[in-house]
């Protein structure tokens, strides 16, 4: 074939069809649902499933160790989100106990061109469901919710995650 | 690529959800899957992207021009690779071969889950349509998966 592959940028294009894949994902949800908050449960449970299979994407490529600390687990969400969506989160606001701290971003790739009526719906919440999603692959029990959302109104978007506990290995039902 | 890998499971999860709406399962039967909802979500983006593709793009000579550029650089970008092989009857219809096509290769080589494939050639199709929707051509894109990965895209332009 005769034309040059090089003048569109792969990389660059595939973002951006991520973001506009999701976009159209979350108007078809709210066509079918009328209610916002179903939307965020449906959406944050989209992105437990895909967290459940990137943490083994992000393990095998990085190669990380187990983390003893919630400081070391908040590093490794800061990288995935580096590898996986290109962004560079602050990691602030940690609690004293360090069982809680917040991810700030001012620029989101999914959240680019979007403008959202008030109406509840929480446009980005593939990632709480996410984070939650992958730590529990790694034992690990969070809660996750936005604290400010840029979409409405506020200046950055600020995600708090929380500890709750470790997940034990259970014993296989009928061996004990 | 690392995103490569959140577009696959993106994608795999649009399925998914198309597969449990909550409109089709009411009467808790289980029925024929309705991938017109994956098909659509394919169309608005497809729709959406071609605009940005082609923002700083020479104008198509006609529509066989605009077929090749979906074969080389629209899939380059989307699927790694380009098509192998462009048939036309020169009348509308264009047969586009892909004999490894992305979201079918980790799946199997040969017939094995073959009655799944529609499923994920489904956002495709209405990518495919979607693109061609915003250069004013109008069109029918189906699949067809004989053999795993690879997959023939079929594709009839309405013309007035």
């Amino acid at each position: 074939m005769s034309r040059q592959t090089s003048r569109l940028d792969a990389k660059k294009v595939n973002s951006e069809l991520l973001t506009l894949t999701y976009g159209a994902l979350v108007s078809q949800m709210l066509k079918d649902n009328e209610n916002p908050e179903d939307v965020n449960k449906q959406l944050e449970r989209i992105g437990y499933n895909m967290g459940v299979r990137l943490i083994e994407d992000f393990l095998a490529r990085t190669g990380s160790n187990r983390c003893l600390e919630m400081r070391e687990t908040a590093d490794k969400i800061q990288q995935a989100f580096r590898l996986y969506l290109n962004m560079q989160p602050s990691v602030s606001n940690w609690s004293n106990a360090g069982d809680e701290f917040s991810l700030v971003w001012e620029q989101c790739s999914l959240s680019e061109w979007v403008e959202m009526p008030n109406n509840g719906l929480k446009y980005c919440a593939l990632i709480p469901g996410a984070i939650r999603g992958a730590l529990q692959m790694v034992q690990l029990d969070v809660q996750c919710w936005f604290v400010q959302d840029q979409l409405k109104g506020d200046p950055v978007t600020e995600l708090r995650v929380k500890y709750i506990k470790r997940l034990e290995d259970a014993v296989p039902a009928g061996e004990d | 690529m690392a995103d490569d890998i959140v577009f696959e499971l993106l994608h795999s999860e649009i399925i998914n959800y198309a597969l449990h709406d909550p409109k089709g399962s009411k009467d808790g039967t289980v029925q024929e899957a309705d991938l017109s909802i994956v098909e659509y979500i394919g169309f608005a983006a497809g729709y959406k992207i071609m605009e940005r593709l082609t923002r700083e793009w020479p104008r198509f000579k006609d529509e066989l021009d605009t077929m090749k550029f979906i074969c080389t650089d629209f899939w380059t970008c989307i699927y790694r690779k380009q098509i192998d092989n462009l048939r036309t009857n020169h009348q509308g219809v264009y047969v586009l071969h892909d004999n490894a096509f992305r979201f079918l290769t980790n799946f199997s080589n040969g017939q094995q889950y073959l009655e799944y494939a529609p499923r994920f050639v489904a956002y495709t199709c209405g990518l495919i349509r979607g693109g061609l929707a915003n250069l004013c051509i109008s069109s029918i894109v189906t699949a067809e998966v004989q053999s795993m990965p690879s997959c023939k895209f079929h594709i009839q332009v309405q013309r007035t």
